[in-house]
């Protein structure tokens, strides 16, 4: 594999090679001293045109565990700045010899246009609502990690929130949906995509409806320009049908288990204080996050050379 | 001096009939068999077509010259079949002051390929708040008004400028976006701007304005032309319109009777285009109603736009794509239109829409200004962008396969094309 810019692109076999290899991964973390020489020489640029802790903070603490070079693009005091075009700056930055991209951008598509430009392996760390595949990567893999399974045939998933401008949302379709689990969205009318029909997920508008079948409860982060876009009504009725309360929790199966990719809008979308819900895996989302990072780097820059 | 074009089928207006066309200064003089004169312009095995007319071109200047320049595109379209084009007014400045009309109007006669005929803005500088001087223009010799690029949103300012039409005897062409439904869109609104997670272009946000003129049409008895259709609904409000009666004509382009949304999915902004690529059922529609009539006339909407602005992000480079060259090997490689057919659409039926019938789109009778080109309507052909006349490289087209290739092109009795290469 070359570039990580999709989940569809990877493929189920590609998904089930880095779920697989991230156990690996896994346990280099729990190590004394957690780092590898396994891609020494090798450079990695992250280029993140977009604010980003957890994404930002878990490459590059996966590039140093695997000893590779690390190389900070900042927008605000790049050349970008001064008006240098995206295909100047990629060029720029491939002239000086790196092996992978990490690029965000709020522009869809941007992970495609950039690949024309460089030799080196991109990964998509979000693309407007389009893909963030790393994030779904952590996701199964927290999930299978937390239920102790392998296969997710028959779990029943269900994704809560502003699925339209979501690319947590849309990369965990394709991811969960190839392991085979079932599932939901709901969301408000105006917060589902139109034209959907193609997609294996059921809709809902009634979150109280679906929570006693739901394994997996998938909360979503909701933007404040939603609100100014006029795309709900006010947050407080938004809260008081789709957001996380006590009561919300309690109706939950006792095996169900709560994830949220961060950063959550307390207030809105997460009620309850996440300390208070007994099976969150938001923190394990977190600490995966690191070695997901380190198995799709090791997987698309150690296989160049085989 | 004389040329005779020779070998050739001409098309008329009711069939098409073996014969040579001589042509003296720019007249053409004699139509019949075995005709002999100086120049003998080669056109065995193809068809002899009134020179096409195209009645959306962007041509850049002023404003854009780094992309297009009145002289660059006239060539392009010369090696299209061109004799005649309509410029789009949104240049920079806009064409919303005689001053501009004739500048352009000028850069054509001085390039001297084909005849370049300057729309006007209906509004100020194409804001959409203020009346441009119509009846100034109009003096001026402007026949066609438009904002394009945009709609005119306001309907009390799109009634006032149909009422100046009739009193004027213009055409009104409307660029059909509620731009409120269209904030941000990149692609039409389909399953793949979902999966894409970009927001979409409706087809409504056209049908609405299509709908809204059309009533106005009905209201003030003016002549409203519909600027590239896209949808199978604006086809068939169009279609009832003229069957009521109303003074309403159409145009679609080649790409959105050959290329579906579909091709946005590489992330590549020359499929950005503004109306957007639709869908197959889409094409279907506009297809049949450019054979049954409702759709008038083919028009380019030729947009040259910089490499650079095209690789800015999807959401941020600009809509258009180039295509003067190869409108009619695209139109011919999606629909079969048969000789007669084809001159319709592509020169007689614009001519009559930008109201240039005494000197474009005729018959190829005795005593007509000898714009004509030569088409080998078998012949099939590869787009390569490295030969193309214009300054711009935009076009969705590279490497495909077409039928129907210009070979010459005659603009007032001299040969701008021939055998495909431009004269000068």
């Amino acid at each position: 594999m070359k570039h990580l810019r999709s989940i569809s692109e990877t493929g189920a076999e590609g998904l089930l090679r880095i779920l697989n290899l991230t156990e690996s991964m896994a346990e280099i973390n729990t190590r004394a001293v957690p780092k590898v020489p396994a891609l020494r020489g090798k450079t990695v640029v992250s280029l993140f045109f977009e604010d980003s802790t957890r994404t930002r903070l878990s490459f590059e603490t996966a590039a140093k565990r695997l000893s590779a070079e690390t190389m900070n693009f900042s927008v605000s005091t790049s050349s970008v700045n001064k008006g240098e075009s995206l295909r100047d700056t990629i060029e720029t930055i491939t002239d000086m010899g790196v092996d992978a991209f990490v690029v965000r951008h709020k522009s869809v598509g941007v992970p495609w246009q950039i690949s024309q430009w460089t030799n080196a392996s991109i990964i998509n760390a979000g693309d407007g609502a389009h893909q963030h595949p790393t994030q779904a990567l952590v996701d199964c893999f927290t999930v299978r990690e937390a239920l102790g399974i392998q296969d997710l045939s028959g779990l029943n998933l269900t994704i809560v929130g502003d699925i339209k401008h979501s690319r947590v949302a849309r990369s965990n379709i394709q991811a969960f949906s190839a392991l085979g689990a079932n599932i939901t969205l709901v969301a408000p009318p105006t917060l589902l995509p139109l034209n959907i029909e193609h997609w294996p997920v059921k809709v809902s508008n009634d979150l109280d409806a679906v929570l006693a079948s739901t394994d997996v409860l998938y909360m979503l982060r909701l933007q404040s320009e939603r609100m100014a876009q006029g795309l709900v009504p006010s947050l407080h009725e938004y809260s008081t049908r789709y957001g996380l309360d006590d009561k919300r929790v309690a109706a939950l199966q006792a095996s169900a288990v709560v994830m949220h990719p961060g950063p959550m809008n307390r207030g809105v979308e997460m009620l309850i204080d996440p300390s208070d819900i007994p099976n969150s895996l938001i923190h394990r989302q977190v600490t995966n996050g690191v070695s997901v990072r380190m198995a799709v780097l090791f997987d698309l820059l150690s296989a160049e050379e085989m | 001096m004389t040329i005779v074009v020779k070998g050739g089928s001409v098309v008329g207006t009711n069939g098409v009939d073996s014969a040579d066309v001589l042509v003296e200064n720019d007249v053409i003089i004699k139509v019949g068999k075995n005709l002999t004169g100086d120049i003998t312009l080669d056109a065995s095995g193809c068809h002899i077509f009134p020179g096409f007319v195209d009645l959306h071109a962007h041509l850049r200047e002023p404003g854009r010259e780094d992309t297009e320049t009145i002289e660059t595109a006239s060539r392009a379209g010369a090696k299209g079949g061109y004799t005649a084009l309509i410029a789009m007014p949104n240049t920079n400045p806009a064409h919303d002051s005689v001053t501009v009309i004739e500048f352009v109007r000028e850069q054509g006669r001085k390039a001297g390929l084909l005849d370049v005929f300057p729309s006007g803005c209906i509004t100020m500088g194409r804001q959409g708040e203020a009346l441009a001087p119509l009846a100034e223009l109009s003096a001026a010799g402007v026949r066609i008004f438009t904002d394009d690029g945009s709609g005119v949103q306001d309907p009390v300012l799109m009634g006032r400028a149909m009422q100046y039409a009739i009193s004027l005897g213009v055409t009104m062409a409307q660029h059909c976006e509620v731009s409120a439904l269209t904030q941000g869109a990149v692609m039409n609104e389909c399953g793949c701007s979902s999966d894409m997670g970009v927001p979409g272009w409706p087809a409504i946000a056209e049908e609405m304005m299509v709908q809204r003129d059309i009533e106005m049409s009905r209201i003030t008895g003016a002549s409203v032309h519909f600027l590239h259709l896209s949808t199978a609904r604006s086809v068939d409000l169009v279609r009832d319109a003229k069957a009521e009666g109303l003074n309403v004509t159409a145009e679609v382009t080649p790409h959105h009777l050959s290329l579906t949304q579909e091709l946005l999915t590489t992330f590549d902004p020359v499929y950005k285009v503004n109306p957007p690529l639709r869908s197959m059922k889409d094409i279907q529609a506009l297809k049949v109603g450019l054979l049954d009539g409702t759709i008038d006339a083919v028009a380019t909407d030729h947009a040259p736009h910089a490499r650079r602005d095209k690789e800015l992000t999807l959401d941020q480079a600009p809509p258009g794509m180039i295509g003067l060259e190869t409108a009619l090997g695209v139109v011919l490689s999606a629909v079969d239109l048969d000789p007669v057919q084809i001159a319709a659409v592509m020169s007689r039926n614009p001519a009559r829409i930008a109201q240039i019938t005494e000197q474009h789109g005729h018959n190829i009778g005795v005593g007509d200004i000898a714009h004509l080109c030569v088409v080998d309507l078998g012949a099939t052909w590869q787009v390569d962008p490295s030969k193309l006349a214009s300054k711009s490289r935009n076009t969705p087209f590279v490497g495909r396969q077409l039928r129907g290739m210009v070979r010459s092109t005659m603009y007032r009795g001299q040969i701008t094309v021939q055998d495909g290469v431009a004269q000068k």
